[in-house]
């Protein structure tokens, strides 16, 4: 498989760049986010209430010290910085994101692997896929959410779950095909063990579509766990999501836009971000699968 | 025939029983206690702990999933522990809402989506292709709340031409009806034109570099007779089966849709029935869809044999 | 289209136009409607639609005292132990039946197992009859001080009479007969849960000929059909609808669009005479609110303005009220309760002498109740600075109901503290504040005090009949709640109506939610 080419493609392909881009932007404005001019985003004061962005109003630390304070994205209800909580938000849209994409494809991969090579295991395990794949997957990421308490893992699980016969269909569809190859029927012959044939042969062929699915799971994911946060069934409150500083300005959406389209430009960009970056990372690394999208 | 489509029923079976063992466990993990909701705010502990006993949930789970079974095919999915209503009954009286808004969407959808497809397949490469493939990538990405939002914003409160909420039933007019779901549908197609265009413009891009495009061509017929007839036409079976994939991306947005709008429909019910961990109701609504899924795609995979005389079973 | 949609569309629409002159009121509730039985459940939508449909013997009128309602004259004989009572003329079930003193005692049995009061009053209850059609009788014990407060109780559990046949239905089984003998009849064909309600005008309904005070008086009914709109939940929609006219009235109107709606043309906002308290209640059986020192560090920790400064905003619809009991009614004093007024030093000092071992106290935020939901923040922050370890914990409000009633140790899903609010009505009396029952764990609610003094000044106040005594006691059962710390009251707030201006004749009493009365012009 010719991988330094592959690279290079990658390189310079513009979605790639572009998407690239914007995401490196954002995961240095969370990493920074304590040192952007944000405050604790948890910090409320009665008084600055509703604040349009740009006005100017006071915060009361934990300490009991008041603090002028510029609120450039305004302020919601309680009288929090939304801009602090926008920044603070980010890192948790990109933790999900990226969690939910590693974890299903973790199992997806394990899945598939096992499905493709242990014609045993496939019939069961497809059976239980189709059936998994059946229940809409904002309906299980809701009820699971709801059910136990919201935190990051349950959100990440949650979201990740409906996900995994996806990427086990498609691992186990490479796994078919590479199996029939020569060198690998070789290797069979040799004696080989079975799971050296599929971390030294199998594996590496499925890199390239599992990164480009990873990255799709990724955006779907950011989209999930906002929607989930709205709703009312995501993270805890206190830890601000783009997802709840939406679902927080609601009540007052006529007056105060600001809560909901502010969040909700940074999602829109975000999850585009990925998307453009998948799209461009699926022109050049698995054109097959351009061809089929 | 009759065999294939025999078959293709059967098949459903086991992917049918493993949703229905699914969904049952799924609810089984819960640590809430639907007693204690029902009972209301004031309620003292005694008070609902008679209630947690009179709803059965002492029973052993395998016992609880025998009883569960039984009545589901007797075509009983329970009653609902939060509205006293049998499950069947709520689900019947959200279908209409849910239905109108789905259907309206993807009859829009297609409507929309297909021609600008293929037209930015046969001009491949241009403005209108670029533009299209961007706007489809934006469509993916706005989450469609904010979408319902921004709508809202500027076409009932600004232009006042619409109105913000509700769900007026067909049997009051069609009139009322049609005027309270543009919004909602035009806020949910926008995912589906995105997906559907992408498909369209795929398939028929394939269609044309076909030979019998080129044979279509030499034989004189007009370029709109070629992309009608032939391209479009041989495009069917990819667009129909995205339809189908699709009906899970519907539920996921007529969930946020009728919450926003407040539409009385079946993703509400959800919403509602899982913050009150009603248990019956939302194992009957998540078998609901599953078996809409389920559904859907036999049919698209039945319509096969219509679309593409080439497929033969 | 085919011909049977055709000629459903077209009949609905006949139908429609057929009603076209229906005064039709739609109003939009603060909750959803799911329980059909006020008895089996204490919820405030229930109650509502109990005061729909049902009748009750006595009433409460907007200057908080009982009158009667279906009750013609009552006698108390000279023991204080018999009292007989006769019901007026006209009285009948809306299936035609005439509402009978079985039917009367069958109905308040039923209440009396379930209601906090109810269940109180039956303890007193020797035995109750119904020697003639239109009276019945009530043989007590010993004397009771609060008869006629129970059976014109305003809030939950109201004592609504039902026909015999479905008052004897099991008090821990929901009704399904939703016969009453009220101002208006509930259309159950019409009735989608969670979509809406429909109730019509009962015709032959007999108002008293007072005029109507409260949940007393003269039930006149001017529309010919209510609607409840139970889809409409989002706060921002349902404002919208209003000034669309879409809909009528938003029976509680959230803090957020008071501002933008008092100045809205066409819209008219109304501010009840009663209102509701906020209070914080402590899980008095797990550490670290099982030491009394604790609980009182906290409540001095607590600034009522903060709260309610933070969860309501708006100057006009609040006021603190450092007592237990509704501030302007007859049993709220300032007995006890300087430990509140106390400020953010002495919180610190007195957390520090109480030994405080900075166990994390778990507070339980709801993230789903505009109305409340940011009391547990405002406590976080303050119980912080007091010097405590606070561990908020986000949750639905049905997740949150569910996990309060556990007696459980934190590790096995346990709580230490939530925060709620009462309505007047259900905590202006030492007997129907359920806050101050402590008896321990077998306490009627959660949080579980535990103080036989309480317990035994509560008892005497049921037996005393004289308003003076009877006000000592209170004030004496106050000081040993803010004494033992009972749980932390934190200011009144009444929630305001909106309607469109061409509504007019509103309750606003505050007691409950009131349709009767209502004309649309």
């Amino acid at each position: 498989m010719d991988a330094t080419g592959a690279w290079s493609r990658v390189r310079r392909n513009w979605p790639v760049r572009v998407g690239g881009a914007v995401l490196a932007v954002l995961v240095l404005v969370a990493v920074a986010a304590p040192w952007l001019g944000t405050v604790d985003p948890t910090l409320f004061d009665a008084g600055s209430r509703d604040l349009v962005p740009g006005k100017v109003g006071e915060i009361t630390t934990l300490d009991g010290e008041i603090l002028k304070h510029t609120f450039w994205f305004g302020s919601d209800s309680f009288g929090r910085d939304i801009y602090s909580r926008v920044l603070y938000g980010s890192r948790v849209s990109l933790a999900v994101g990226v969690l939910a994409a590693l974890v299903s494809l973790g199992f997806g991969i394990v899945a598939g692997l096992s499905a493709g090579y242990l014609r045993w295991l496939d019939g069961v395990l497809m059976r239980f896929m189709d059936g998994l794949m059946a229940i809409p997957a904002i309906l299980i990421a809701i009820a699971l959410v709801a059910m136990w308490r919201g935190s990051l893992v349950t959100v990440v699980v949650a979201i990740a779950i409906p996900e995994i016969p996806r990427v086990t269909r498609l691992v186990r569809s490479l796994v078919l095909s590479i199996r029939e190859e020569p060198y690998v029927e070789a290797a069979v012959s040799l004696g080989t063990p079975t799971w050296k044939i599929m971390f030294a042969h199998i594996l590496p062929n499925t890199i390239a579509p599992l990164v480009v699915q990873g990255t799709y799971i990724c955006a779907s994911a950011i989209l999930v766990e906002a929607i989930l946060s709205f709703l009312g069934v995501g993270l805890p409150p206190d830890i601000p999501t783009w997802g709840n500083i939406m679902a927080e300005g609601r009540p007052q959406f006529n007056l105060y836009p600001h809560n909901i389209f502010i969040p909700g430009a940074f999602l829109a960009v975000t999850v585009l971000a990925v998307n453009i970056l998948g799209d461009g990372l699926r022109d050049t690394l698995d054109p097959k699968m351009a061809r089929r999208l | 025939m009759l065999s294939f489509i025999a078959r293709r029923v059967l098949a459903t079976l086991p992917v049918l029983a493993v949703v229905a063992v699914l969904v049952f466990l799924l609810l089984r993990l819960t640590p809430g206690d639907p007693a204690a909701i029902l009972a209301g705010d004031a309620a003292s502990a005694s008070q609902v702990a008679q209630i947690r006993e009179s709803l059965g949930l002492e029973e052993p789970i395998p016992v609880q999933f025998g009883i569960w079974l039984r009545h589901l095919a007797a075509g009983d999915l329970g009653e609902s522990y939060y509205y006293k209503v049998k499950v069947t009954e709520l689900i019947a009286q959200r279908l209409e809402p849910t239905l109108s808004l789905a259907t309206l969407t993807i009859v829009f959808a297609v409507l929309v989506s297909v021609p600008l497809g293929a037209l930015a397949a046969w001009r491949f490469g241009g403005a209108f292709d670029r533009a299209l493939m961007g706007f489809s990538v934006l469509g993916f990405s706005v989450p469609v709340f904010v979408l319902a939002y921004i709508l809202i914003w500027i076409v009932s409160l600004k232009l006042g031409w619409l109105p913000v909420q509700g769900y007026q039933r067909l049997a009051g007019g069609v009139g009322p009806w049609l005027r309270h779901l543009i919004l909602p549908s035009l806020t949910l197609s926008v995912i589906f034109i995105a997906l559907i265009a992408r498909v369209t413009r795929a398939a028929v891009l394939e269609a044309l570099g076909e030979d019998y495009i080129r044979t279509a061509r030499a034989k004189g017929l007009p370029e709109s007779r070629v992309l009608v007839r032939h391209a479009v036409a041989n495009a069917a079976v990819p667009i129909v089966t995205v339809i189908g994939i699709g009906i899970a991306l519907l539920v996921g947005g007529v969930v946020v849709t009728e919450s926003v709008y407040a539409i009385p429909g079946l993703g509400r019910l959800t919403v509602d029935a899982v913050l009150a961990r009603d248990f019956p109701t939302i194992q009957g609504v998540i078998l609901f869809f599953s078996l809409l899924y389920v559904g859907v795609n036999l049919l698209v995979d039945l319509s096969y044999v219509f679309l593409d005389p080439r497929i033969r079973y | 289209m085919n011909r049977t949609m055709l000629a459903a569309i077209l009949l609905g629409a006949a139908a429609t136009l057929a009603h076209a002159d229906d005064k039709v009121l739609r109003v939009v509730p603060h909750s959803n409607l799911a329980i059909l039985d006020p008895i089996w459940t204490t919820a405030y939508m229930s109650r509502n639609h109990g005061y729909m449909i049902y009748d009750t013997l006595f009433g409460t009128d907007a200057h908080n005292k009982i009158q009667p309602q279906m009750v013609d004259t009552w006698t108390e004989s000279p023991d204080h132990r018999l009292w007989t009572f006769k019901l007026r003329k006209g009285l009948a079930f809306h299936d035609g039946a005439p509402v009978t003193g079985e039917d009367v005692v069958a109905s308040l049995a039923r209440w009396g197992k379930r209601d906090a009061m109810g269940v109180a009053l039956m303890t007193f209850v020797e035995r109750m009859d119904a020697p003639n059609p239109d009276t019945f009788r009530i043989f007590l014990r010993e004397p009771c001080g609060f008869v006629l407060e129970a059976l014109g109780k305003p809030s939950s559990n109201v004592p609504f009479i039902m026909p015999k046949r479905v008052a004897e239905t099991d008090p821990f089984k929901q009704i399904d007969d939703y016969t009453g003998s009220g101002p208006y009849i509930f259309k159950k064909d019409e009735f989608k849960p969670g979509d809406k309600a429909v109730y019509v005008k009962n015709t032959k309904y007999v108002p008293r000929k007072e005029p109507a005070s409260g949940t007393a008086g003269g039930k006149h009914v001017y529309v010919d059909r209510v609607e409840w709109n139970l889809a409409l939940r989002d706060v921002q929609a349902q404002a919208n609808a209003l000034v669309k006219g879409e809909v009528d009235i938003i029976e509680s109107l959230a803090f957020d669009q008071f501002e933008s709606m008092s100045k809205e043309k066409g819209i008219k906002v109304l501010k009840p005479h009663i209102g509701f308290q906020y209070m914080c209640r402590f899980n008095h059986l797990l550490p670290p609110f099982n030491k009394v020192e604790v609980r009182r560090a906290a409540l001095a920790a607590f600034d009522q303005r903060a709260f309610l400064k933070a969860q309501v905003g708006v100057p006009e619809l609040y006021n603190t009220c450092y007592s237990m009991f509704t501030c302007g009614t007859p049993y709220a004093s300032d007995a006890g309760n300087a430990i509140m007024k106390m400020n953010m030093r002495q919180a610190q000092e007195l957390l520090k002498k109480s030994g405080y071992d900075r166990t994390p106290v778990v507070l339980m935020k709801p993230t789903d109740l505009d109305a409340i939901g940011k009391l547990p923040d405002v406590a976080a922050q303050e119980m912080r600075q007091a010097g405590f370890k606070v561990d908020l914990q986000a949750m639905d409000w049905q997740t949150l109901v569910s996990r309060r009633a556990k007696k459980d140790p934190v590790s096995q899903g346990g709580w230490n503290m939530f925060c709620t609010a009462w309505i007047a009505p259900d905590i202006w009396s030492p007997v129907s504040n359920a806050a101050l029952d402590a008896r321990g764990e077998k306490s009627g609610w959660f949080g579980w005090p535990d103080d036989p003094k309480l317990q035994d000044l509560r008892a005497k106040f049921m037996r005393e009949t004289d308003l003076g005594r009877k006000k000592k006691l209170a004030e004496e059962i106050q000081a040993e709640a803010f004494a033992i710390a009972t749980h932390a009251p934190l200011g009144e707030y009444q929630a305001p109506v909106a309607i469109r201006d061409n509504i007019s004749g509103l309750n606003v009493s505050g007691l409950a939610n009131i349709y009767w009365g209502v004309k649309k012009n």
